[in-house]
């Protein structure tokens, strides 16, 4: 107590707690590890501009968090035991050393409380999890994906994962032919994905719904689908098509002989806008690689094909007369609405040829028909009375001619007769 | 005809109209090169008598209202029997009108007819012209198609601009801080009862002192037949002039006819106030030339927002413009000479600036 009421220990102990509360967070605050590691060269480099750009930095996290030590200190102190350095992180080791914190539900909830926590159960089933489980290095583990040191949110754009990246990311190995020898699986997936219609509704169209790598094959656990779950992966988003496929007779033909479903049609990586020549008998034919020539099947399939077509080009005609109308500046806005619905009967069409019943096929066409009869109707109607009304004005303008010939006949009678001044 | 000698008989014993149009019918146009002119105010006029006829038409079937507008208007150019003409005159009318009445206007301006004492005649003509003005921005939305909408919401924006009293001016003109259907209504109301109201007023005061005055010879012509009397000519307005006119009312109807014809006023796509305004949004081109300065202007001009200054230098210039015959008188023969090279700079720069807008992406 004497202490403490000494003139220079009344103060002494503030004085030594604001030193110390200053002196913390400054001391926390520094990062040695960046001032080495930033001008180092690749692969040990992490520059500061790019740590700042990681997440986990944005998060509060710094180097430490994941390989120890103690980045306030200067030189090898920073990374000696004592100070728990534990260095590079072993590609075997990654899955789980991530998952000390992505598993953990509690932990994870302080950053981001949607954030899924099963990635590394996930992991554990997928083909990449197993083989590495097998003692197979090669595999991808999460900072093949991710990246290390500049990973960013699955949201950013740029990230590796993002859905615009997401197959890039895939293809830097499993098109990568000398890194998958041994494999024993195709690496002309990405090639083949470029030219499919999913690519182009992504990258074209800028759909980040289209199914990338990822939608079919799931992410953290990713697998190939097996034969029986292809029209399940398929059936996320084509609904109508599935269900018809479902209830029709090919689905039993198709599991009787160990074909996958839609992709037996439709190809997997390399999806095609599926056009009306599949039904053909042209190079783009499908049911002719099963269907003999000439079977009932076969010539059902030519009469859908031959309806679709005269459905299209009755559109098509419509269409034509309608823009003429339209050109001519007749009021056809309601047919011209009208040919969606024709539009939406084709499409309906198509989809329910999955049911592979004829006369379902034909409900919808004749609907389409129906519509495309009433709009051309409609346009051949709006030119007609085009015709009609350059007549009325070639009628008009003669009258109009003949009363200006009379008043103008009529002024020089006047004026002859001296009515003028 | 006896029936009508008779009837007139009838009436000149009760009403003594024959003392009433006596002055019409000693009315007389000089005759000279420039007579040509003369027309273009009766023409203006005749387009006005075809607007009210088509209006009251499109009448009988338009609804006012964001639900119904454009429906109606589509219901008149497809179903209703001759709607197609109807619509498609009054449209094309509403803009040879603004036409003709801007080159009566400037033929007047050019011919020095608004000199003492016809000032009262171009300040009522004036009025005319800014009433035309205001039947055309009030009608264009009337269909409430996506187009008119997004010009209408941009006009009144600009009105919007106008130090201290725009934003009022604009709440008021739009029913609200927005374009909506309080603004169709509005606007419906404002084209069918108050514009033709006062449009008909200011034509009876206009065309009053038309005849009050006579017919203004050009200073050219004027000096010239003061010099030599013998060369003066004139006839009569009634029949001579007036058989004349006519026929420019015929050919401005066959030109209406073949304009409805051959390019039926289109009606566009229904008005969307919940989607993005589309590109190329326009007004009608008699404002264009405003808009397209109001467009280029720079956005701060010394300590005044860019467009704030350019309203208030058109609605400067649109004062002056008013009151351009008094600055005639003014300094001698050098207001003349101000007066006519303001009206050449004033077309110039509407001509270019209107071509300018519709050139420009």
């Amino acid at each position: 107590m004497d202490t403490l009421q000494n003139k220079g220990g009344r103060f002494a102990l503030p004085a030594a707690l604001a030193i110390l509360l200053w002196a913390v967070p400054a001391r926390s605050q520094q990062n040695t590890c960046l001032d080495c590691h930033g001008a180092m060269d690749p692969p040990l480099q992490v520059t500061a501009e790019q740590f700042a750009r990681d997440i986990h930095s944005q998060k509060g996290l710094s180097c430490a968090s994941c390989h120890g030590g103690d980045p306030t200190e200067a030189g090898p102190d920073a990374m000696s035991k004592k100070a728990g350095f534990r260095g590079k992180v072993e590609r075997g080791q990654v899955p789980e050393f991530c998952g000390r914190c992505h598993s953990d539900a509690a932990f994870m909830r302080q950053y981001n409380p949607s954030l899924r926590t099963d990635q590394l159960a996930q992991y554990k089933t997928s083909v990449h999890g197993m083989r590495r489980a097998q003692g197979d290095q090669k595999v991808a583990v999460c900072t093949d994906c991710h990246g290390v040191h500049d990973l960013r949110p699955a949201s950013d754009t740029r990230s590796k994962v993002n859905p615009l990246n997401i197959a890039e990311t895939c293809s830097r190995c499993h098109a990568n032919g000398e890194y998958m020898k041994g494999y024993n699986i195709p690496t002309d997936q990405f090639a083949n994905y470029r030219a499919s219609v999913h690519y182009e509704a992504m990258t074209v169209r800028g759909d980040l719904s289209a199914p990338t790598c990822t939608t079919c094959h799931g992410n953290h656990g990713a697998a190939p689908p097996g034969v029986a779950s292809v029209k399940n992966v398929c059936s996320t988003c084509h609904a109508f098509q599935s269900q018809m496929f479902e209830k029709s007779s090919h689905k039993a033909a198709f599991e009787s002989r160990g074909l996958p479903g839609c992709v037996v049609c439709h190809s997997n990586h390399g999806v095609k806008h599926p056009s009306d020549a599949m039904l053909s008998t042209g190079p783009q034919a499908v049911c002719a690689r099963c269907h003999t020539p000439g079977d009932r099947c076969d010539r059902a399939t030519a009469s859908i094909h031959a309806d679709l077509l005269r459905l299209q080009g009755a559109i098509r005609d419509a269409d034509a007369v309608l823009a003429v109308a339209e050109s001519s500046g007749m009021e056809v806005s309601e047919a011209r609405l009208n040919q969606d619905q024709a539009r939406d009967a084709l499409t309906k069409a198509r989809v329910t040829i999955h049911s592979f019943r004829r006369e379902l096929v034909d409900q919808d066409l004749q609907a389409g028909l129906k519509v495309t009869a009433v709009n051309l109707q409609a346009g051949e109607g709006a030119l007609r009375e085009r015709n009609y009304r350059r007549l009325g004005l070639a009628v008009s303008v003669i009258a109009i001619l003949i009363v200006l010939f009379g008043l103008r006949a009529y002024i020089r009678l006047l004026e002859q007769n001296g009515t003028s001044t | 005809m006896r029936l009508l000698a008779r009837t007139g008989e009838w009436l000149g014993e009760r009403f003594h109209w024959e003392e009433l149009i006596g002055p019409l019918a000693k009315k007389t146009v000089p005759v000279h090169r420039l007579t040509p002119w003369y027309f273009l105010g009766g023409i203006t006029l005749f387009l006005f008598g075809i607007q009210v006829c088509t209006g009251i038409l499109l009448l009988l079937y338009y609804r006012p209202g964001a639900n119904e507008a454009f429906e109606s208007v589509q219901y008149i150019m497809t179903r209703v029997q001759f709607g197609w003409l109807v619509r498609s005159i009054h449209s094309w009318a509403a803009n040879l009108m603004i036409l003709t009445a801007f080159a009566h206007m400037f033929s007047v301006l050019f011919l020095q007819a608004y000199r003492k004492p016809r000032e009262l005649t171009w300040i009522s003509g004036m009025a005319l012209l800014f009433l035309a003005m205001g039947f055309g921005f009030s009608g264009y939305l009337l269909p409430w198609n996506t187009l008119a909408f997004f010009a209408t919401k941009v006009g009144t924006e600009i009105t919007g601009q106008v130090p201290v009293v725009g934003h009022g001016m604009m709440v008021f003109l739009r029913g609200g801080e927005d374009v909506t259907t309080a603004t169709l209504t509005r606007f419906f109301g404002f084209h069918v009862a108050v514009l033709p109201g006062l449009t008909v007023l200011f034509i009876l005061v206009h065309l009053a002192l038309v005849q009050y005055f006579g017919m203004s010879l050009p200073p050219g012509v004027e000096a010239r037949w003061k010099t030599n009397p013998g060369e003066a000519r004139a006839m009569k307005f009634f029949p001579n002039f007036f058989l004349r006119e006519l026929m420019a009312w015929y050919i401005a109807l066959g030109a209406l006819g073949a304009l409805a014809a051959i390019w039926p006023w289109e009606l566009g796509t229904k008005a969307d106030p919940f989607a993005p305004a589309p590109a190329g949004i326009r007004p009608e081109w008699y404002f264009m030339f405003m808009f397209q300065t109001l467009k280029k202007i720079p956005a701060k001009l010394w300590f005044l927002d860019g467009e704030v200054a350019g309203i208030l230098v058109f609605g400067a210039a649109g004062g002056l413009w008013l009151l351009l015959p008094f600055f005639d008188s003014m300094a001698g023969g050098r207001g003349r000479r101000w007066v006519l090279g303001a009206g050449i700079f004033g077309l110039g720069y509407m001509l270019a600036m209107t071509v300018y807008g519709y050139l420009a992406k």
